[in-house]
């Protein structure tokens, strides 16, 4: 492993030595784990603990977490989606009091803010219908006012086709990503609210081939997987440089450590397994549409763009709270936010997730428009094989390479706003593939 | 101070604090502090009138300190700043003395760039921004903020020479390698030519040599490629050079297998998976 070390040409600088610094810890936890395991197959996901520290944050969080109290619809997201993952039953306690929390941080004015009495904003709207669609019933659903939160999006739009986050804020490339994934959840993307976002967003490609927030700013793995996943939702992926975004993606997987980092020459984090990985599904769909516009029978399925088992291995061993929770990097303790990126990314990382193009061929047929929106969201399928590192019990649900949600509940919330459009196309909608269970 | 800041407070006794109120047994409920929860209780109260008054510029101040991604917050302080006509040299000094250990939070460069709009008057900027990226030399929020202070106040004159420091200090730091393509090819009025192109990627291939395994430097000199248009097979003899000197490098790979890819279009040949492997074995990284 050690010729997988950073080489510095033996000219030191702060990002040399600080890389340098996190492979060692890394480096270290590697060896420890082989030290005291024979194989890689008893690596395990602490389930158990991780969803106790889960349970726990939903009824309670310390004074400490005040920073995260214009973020309540976050922390409500990010703890049921990564409980949601791991395949715990939600219950209906938590169901019923999601519901009347979540409509408590619904704004009259349409949207829903960070938390009660707060402006309603993009960010926590995104999470707020997310939440909504984890809890998964009707009466979650129904908390959504689509009126006022068409009204509060298209109020949110700037001419340029950008988002600005809330009235009088800051517009970057979330705004885009959170509006138009609620948009498509929700049965609200009009032409009047997509209209120039795929340019805004083609400005915000960089020189170096991912997307930055705003046009002229650095490449981010985080605005990145935003930029894609809006232009997923448009139907634009195409638009983009695809080879150069390719390749600064598949750049951003560290050697050694196997995880992502967030920016060129910036160290490893957890929560890129998700915002670098979770590029790929959309990545690898838009590959194989080309192979498939020049030669129309090449079924070619492009998935080795990124290392599953070594990213696996990163999250597995070097961000696993003894405690519960997965964390940054060893030496940084876990926190919400991070145990719902490490697990996503865990997600993507097992399960191969693709574009089901023979099915959206029909539907195409049959007068459907998959090429973007809820219904191009419903085309996406985990396969049944799947690349689990460790104990099979590791594997964790497949989550939506658009929404971030299992898309199992994805798919249910479109089906509740999409009832009407669907009607005639129901029995052409790709099936999900069964896993097959362990036998024991 | 058993009654916290307000409710014993002679000046806030015309208040009467509203709780917060997310219903019954609400999900990721928060153990505020007294003092934050007391705060918050006056402010959902001056709010719900619409006060504009002195007294709520230093509540809101206080709820900042406690809380600096409170957007609403924020949002309700730049109400005030005109409402009250407060001193906007005086706003820039609070955020000053904020932004010392809270760099990182969106809000406050956010507002920062309102009340320098403003003003109109952006020449503390500079100083203030290279004082955070001294501290942080890749502050994302920072460097953004950059671009929107030298773009807003036309001061591009001495940014080249600022990356160049930042390079001389830490060759690989991304952030400075964007500011130099943002400064270089965004500087409205400024066509690029040819020379400039030259320029820019001599630059880039001078600080490989540096440091052959420098990302930041290779996806610069390979994005003014891609963006200009400029002849990839162009760089065959520096690739070459890199290669006598024993240089080994995956972007010297890499940036091999684009030429020959480019050659190979060009000439409108099919790739040849053989030609390619020779390539990796040539650069040492095959197996």
């Amino acid at each position: 492993m050690s010729s997988l070390l950073y080489v510095d040409d033996q000219i030191p600088s702060d990002t040399s030595i600080d890389q340098r610094r996190t492979e060692k810890a890394v480096l270290q936890e590697y060896t420890e784990y082989a030290e005291t395991h024979s194989n890689l197959n008893e690596l395990r996901l602490e389930r158990e603990a991780h969803s106790e520290y889960l349970a726990r944050g939903l009824n309670y969080l310390s004074r400490w977490m005040v920073a995260l109290d214009a973020s309540k619809p976050w922390l409500t997201y990010w703890i049921l989606h990564a409980l949601d993952l791991l395949e715990v039953d939600i219950s209906q306690d938590i169901i019923e009091r999601g519901i009347s929390s979540i409509s408590t941080w619904q704004h009259p004015k349409g949207g829903f803010s960070g938390g009660s009495d707060q402006l309603a904003h993009l960010a926590p709207t995104y999470a707020a219908v997310n939440s909504l669609a984890i809890l998964g019933t009707k009466e979650a659903f129904e908390v959504i006012n689509r009126k006022s939160l068409y009204d509060f999006l298209m109020r949110m739009k700037k001419p340029d086709g950008s988002f600005t986050m809330h009235d009088g804020g800051e517009i970057d490339i979330r705004g885009s990503y959170c509006a138009l994934s609620v948009a498509a959840l929700t049965n609200l993307l009009t032409p009047e609210l997509t209209a120039n976002c795929n340019d805004f967003i083609k400005r915000a490609q960089t020189y170096e081939g991912g997307i930055g927030p705003y046009p002229g700013k650095e490449a981010h793995n985080g605005y990145t997987y935003c930029g894609i996943a809006a232009m997923q939702i448009l139907g634009a992926v195409d638009e983009l440089d695809l080879d150069a975004l390719l390749t600064w993606c598949a750049e951003r997987q560290m050697n050694l450590e196997g995880g992502f980092q967030g920016r060129t020459n910036k160290l490893v984090d957890g929560c890129y397994s998700f915002w670098g990985a979770g590029d790929f599904p959309i990545i690898s769909a838009a590959l194989e549409r080309r192979i498939k516009s020049k030669s129309p029978n090449d079924s070619t399925s492009i998935d080795y763009l990124f290392d599953r088992d070594a990213l696996q291995r990163y999250v597995l061993i070097c961000c696993q709270d003894e405690q519960g929770g997965l964390a940054d990097k060893p030496g940084v303790g876990p926190d919400y936010y991070h145990t719902c990126y490490c697990l996503s990314g865990l997600s993507i990382a097992q399960h191969h997730v693709y574009f089901d193009s023979s099915a959206a061929k029909k539907i195409t047929e049959a007068g459907g428009d998959t090429s973007k929106g809820g219904t191009g969201s419903l085309m996406w399928v985990a396969a049944p094989d799947c690349t689990v590192l460790g104990d099979p019990d590791n594997l964790v649900a497949a989550t939506h390479p658009v929404h971030n949600i299992t898309i199992a509940k994805a798919k249910a919330m479109i089906h509740y706003f999409y009832a009407k459009e669907l009607e005639n196309i129901h029995h052409l909608l790709p099936k999900e593939a069964e896993i097959p269970q362990e036998d024991d | 101070m058993q009654d916290g800041h307000y409710a014993s407070n002679p000046a806030w006794a015309d208040v009467q604090p509203i709780p917060q109120d997310d219903g019954a047994n609400p999900l990721v409920p928060i153990a505020y502090s007294r003092e934050y929860s007391e705060a918050m209780d006056y402010f959902r109260a001056v709010s719900r009138t619409n006060e504009k008054s002195q007294r709520v510029l230093e509540l809101t101040a206080h709820i900042i300190d406690m809380n600096p991604a409170h957007y609403t917050i924020w949002q309700y302080r730049q109400s005030l700043l005109d409402a009250l006509k407060v001193d906007l040299e005086e706003e820039l000094n609070f955020i000053d003395e904020l932004a010392e250990d809270k760099a990182k939070n969106y809000q406050i460069w956010h507002h920062r760039q309102v009340v320098v709009e403003k003003l109109g008057d952006g020449s503390r900027e500079i100083p203030f921004i290279n004082q955070i990226i001294e501290e942080g030399s890749k502050n994302y929020h920072a460097w953004s903020y950059r671009q929107w202070v030298i773009q807003k106040f036309d001061l591009w004159k001495d940014e080249l020479a600022y990356v160049e420091d930042n390079l001389r200090i830490d060759v690989r730091n991304n952030s400075a390698w964007n500011h130099r393509y943002f400064v270089v090819f965004s500087h409205p009025g400024h066509g690029v030519n040819q020379a400039t192109i030259d320029r820019e990627i001599e630059f880039a291939k001078k600080m490989i040599k540096i440091a052959p395994n420098n990302c930041s430097s290779w996806n610069y000199l390979l994005g003014v490629i891609r963006t200009t248009g400029y002849p990839v097979e162009n760089l065959t003899p520096f690739l070459e050079d890199l290669k006598n000197g024993n240089i080994q490098s995956p972007y010297l790979l890499s940036t091999e297998i684009q030429v020959y890819e480019a050659v190979a279009k060009k000439e409108n040949r099919s790739v040849d998976e053989k030609a390619l492997e020779d390539i990796s074995v040539s650069a040492g990284i095959a197996e």
